[in-house]
């Protein structure tokens, strides 16, 4: 094995890989481990057979799965659900490294959100607005003014502002100048702004704004919902990152713990001992179970509940995938209570099934119980993997001892707060912010 | 126009330093590169060959070395329709590593896959004492397991076209009105083509 590299990256989740791709695509040599036997780390998706004994403490046998839910290599079941915003930060890297080459993607099928017992589909645009019964017919000429001025805003252009600074004016300001109700509030910052809890209204009304944007546009980009997933589930991502970086000279190693991380007198990163013996590196970048000492829980927990069903959600018109939105008022909680389904149209379960992931930011002692409204919608439930899982992040940022962290995946239903990180992090090892480039066609015919 | 165009996904799999790089270097650009570094940039190429009545158009992942360290990720070979299992034939430990990649495609890869095994570096070769891998037990593996059987020099070019070829003659034709699906092309069933910034204008049209 090499001695020296410029980057050495402990696991292989999406943000490690990620980092791992941009920087060999830079020139750089990169070591990247895993003490795990594959790829993804947290963000991989797993067999029944792997989800079994992760989570129940009598695992069926493999016959017993095989014969209740059909072939065990069907199924990819993500551990931690979400989806891609058909315009995010995500898909965006991913069409600049081409990465588009090695994943297909599929549309998710709808969003929905939960509004006095009922579900209901929402609105892709103005026209939809305009014929949704979520809205009343007073209040749909004022959700029609609100969406008209989030798309003509320029920040330029001080008349398309009407009166309102994004910096100053609170989102609740924004709704107020709207005359925006109440259920349509919550509509617009829960389902579309995907704010799990109501702290943004006091807040400064621009990453609203920002949010609202991005979920108008990545609807408008396929059409049927704003979210967009990939085949065979998200556990391609961190592997078709992965072989990007290796295509640019990463070295790979899966299955090799680290046996000591080594440390200058100052203590700043040197290097690690493996199995296969020595690297240094000046640089070190790791999700937070390689330096748990270096972390702190954000005092956040998540439960998320992987449940199996042989039916669509009922009333979503048989979706192959949605997301639906409990926002917190309609169940009386701070926290929204997010689903999110796929099934077999996307490769990830046997045919015939559905996989549908129930998650919440806890606020109980008795968190099982926190996922029942969801639970009752989603009709009979074959079997439920159910975990509570903390969230961790860096203590210090790095430029200490040039050992950088990623945060752990939050409770989020797409990547955006996870490419953050990445640019971040980015920002914090080369000192100049993530421009992306086309990665030229050097390999075509 | 494009109709008689099939496009297949073909894999390369062995130990590390058996020649695979070289196989695909010599089959896309009839290219030999003594000492090479691996090639930067460069692990996923297209080659044409013409068969008698259509086109195939062999999509061809390299291990992008992901293997020196047995980290090969289940992405690789997924949806493969063909692979070339590559020893060395001076090296009896690649043959070993060979018939585990066998083993393992047949597990994990799809049903139908066409496997080529590959005995490469046949040019080091000056007498029979160099030989490490007998002819005789690569083909009996083949036999058991169904597989093309070649012995081949990247270096000097022998029989490396013929690999290919003969591989484009076992894979099964598949139609390409788009009936079946379990392929890597096709919009059909709800999936989307990222790179297109506009998804409302679709002239399917293939620039490649
Ligand atoms: C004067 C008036 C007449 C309306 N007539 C109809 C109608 O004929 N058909 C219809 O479908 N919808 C009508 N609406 C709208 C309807 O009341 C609700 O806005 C709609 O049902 C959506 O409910 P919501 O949960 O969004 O209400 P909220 O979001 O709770 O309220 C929406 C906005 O409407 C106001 N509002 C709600 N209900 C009333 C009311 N009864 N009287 C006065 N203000 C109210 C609220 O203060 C708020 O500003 C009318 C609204 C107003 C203001
Ligand atoms: N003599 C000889 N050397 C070869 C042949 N094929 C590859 N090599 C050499 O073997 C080494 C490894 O080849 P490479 O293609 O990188 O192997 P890979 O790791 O399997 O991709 C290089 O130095 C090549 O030049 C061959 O057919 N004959
Ligand atoms: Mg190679």
């Amino acid at each position: 094995m090499d001695e020296n590299y410029d980057v050495i990256v402990l696991g292989t989740g999406l943000t490690e890989c990620i980092l791992s791709g941009l920087l060999s695509i830079e020139g750089k040599k990169v070591l990247h481990v895993d003490r795990q036997d594959h790829y993804g780390g947290e963000s991989s998706s797993v067999t029944l057979t792997q989800l079994y004994s992760k989570f129940k403490q009598h695992p069926l046998s493999k016959e017993d799965i095989e014969s209740k839910f059909g072939k065990d290599r069907d199924w990819n079941v993500d551990l931690i659900p979400k989806f891609l915003m058909a315009n995010g930060e995500l898909t965006n890297i991913l069409v600049h490294t081409d990465v588009t080459r090695y994943i297909e993607f599929k549309q998710v099928a709808g969003s929905y959100v939960y509004n006095r017992g009922k579900v209901y589909k929402v609105p892709a645009n103005e026209m939809e607005a305009i014929s949704s019964s979520l809205l009343g017919i007073f209040e749909k000429r004022r959700m029609k003014k609100f969406l008209e001025w989030i798309s003509a805003y320029n920040e330029e252009d001080i008349a398309t502002h009407q009166g309102l600074n994004l910096d100053q004016n609170t989102m609740d300001e924004v709704y107020y100048k709207f005359g925006l109700g109440n259920s349509t509030r919550e509509f617009i910052g829960h389902a579309m702004a995907l704010w799990t809890n109501d702290d943004y209204l006091q807040q400064p009304a621009r990453p609203s704004v920002e949010r609202i944007i991005l979920y108008v546009q990545s609807i408008s980009r396929f059409g049927k919902s704003p979210y967009i997933y990939p085949m065979y589930g998200l556990g391609e991502l961190p592997q078709g990152f992965a072989r990007l970086s290796a295509i640019y000279g990463g070295t790979y190693m899966l299955n090799t713990p680290i046996e000591k991380v080594l440390y200058s007198d100052d203590g700043k990163f040197e290097g690690i001992v493996t199995k296969e013996g020595t690297a240094k590196a000046p640089i070190v970048i790791a999700d937070p179970t390689y330096f748990p000492e270096k972390c702190k829980t954000t005092g956040e927990k998540v439960i998320r509940a992987i449940c199996i069903t042989k039916q669509p959600v009922p009333n979503t018109s048989n979706a192959d995938s949605c997301q639906i939105i409990i926002p917190q008022s309609q169940v009386g909680r701070k926290n929204d209570i997010y689903i999110a389904t796929v099934s077999d149209a996307h490769k990830v379960t046997s045919k015939g099934h559905y996989l549908a992931s129930v998650s919440t930011i806890i606020e109980t002692d008795k968190p099982h119980i926190e996922l029942e409204p969801a639970f009752k919608m989603l009709g009979p439930i074959e079997e439920r993997f159910m975990g509570i899982s903390e969230i961790f992040e860096p203590i210090e940022d790095g430029t200490k001892d040039n050992i950088y962290i990623s945060k752990s995946y939050d409770s989020s239903s797409h990547f955006e707060s996870m490419t953050d990180d990445v640019k971040d992090i980015y920002f914090r090892i080369t000192g100049h912010p993530l421009v992306l480039k086309k990665r030229e066609d050097v390999a075509e015919e | 126009m494009n109709s008689n165009v099939t496009s297949i996904k073909l894999v390369l799999l062995g130990e590390a330093a058996v020649g695979k790089s070289s196989i695909v270097l010599r089959f896309v650009s009839n290219d030999f590169a003594e000492n090479k570094e691996p090639t930067i940039g460069a692990a996923f190429l297209t080659q044409r060959v013409n068969m008698a009545d259509h086109t195939i158009k062999f999509e061809i992942w390299d291990t992008a070395g992901q293997e020196r360290f047995a980290s090969l990720a289940p992405m690789y070979y997924r949806n493969a329709q063909a692979a070339l299992v590559v020893y060395d034939v001076t090296k009896p430990q690649s043959f070993i590593k060979a018939r585990h990649w066998v083993k393992e495609l047949h597990e994990q890869a799809s049903k139908g896959i066409v496997i080529a095994l590959v005995g490469n570096k046949m040019d080091l070769l000056e007498s029979e004492e160099d030989r490490k891998v007998a002819k005789e037990e690569a083909e009996k593996l083949s036999q058991e397991e169904n597989l093309l059987f070649f012995e081949t020099s990247a270096k000097t070019g022998d029989n490396v076209n013929e690999v290919f070829l003969a591989i484009g003659e076992k894979i099964p034709l598949k139609k390409s009105d788009g009936s079946n699906t379990d392929g890597l092309r096709g919009t059909e069933d709800g999936r989307i083509d990222l790179n297109k910034p506009d998804d409302t204008s679709n002239p399917n049209s293939c620039g490649c």
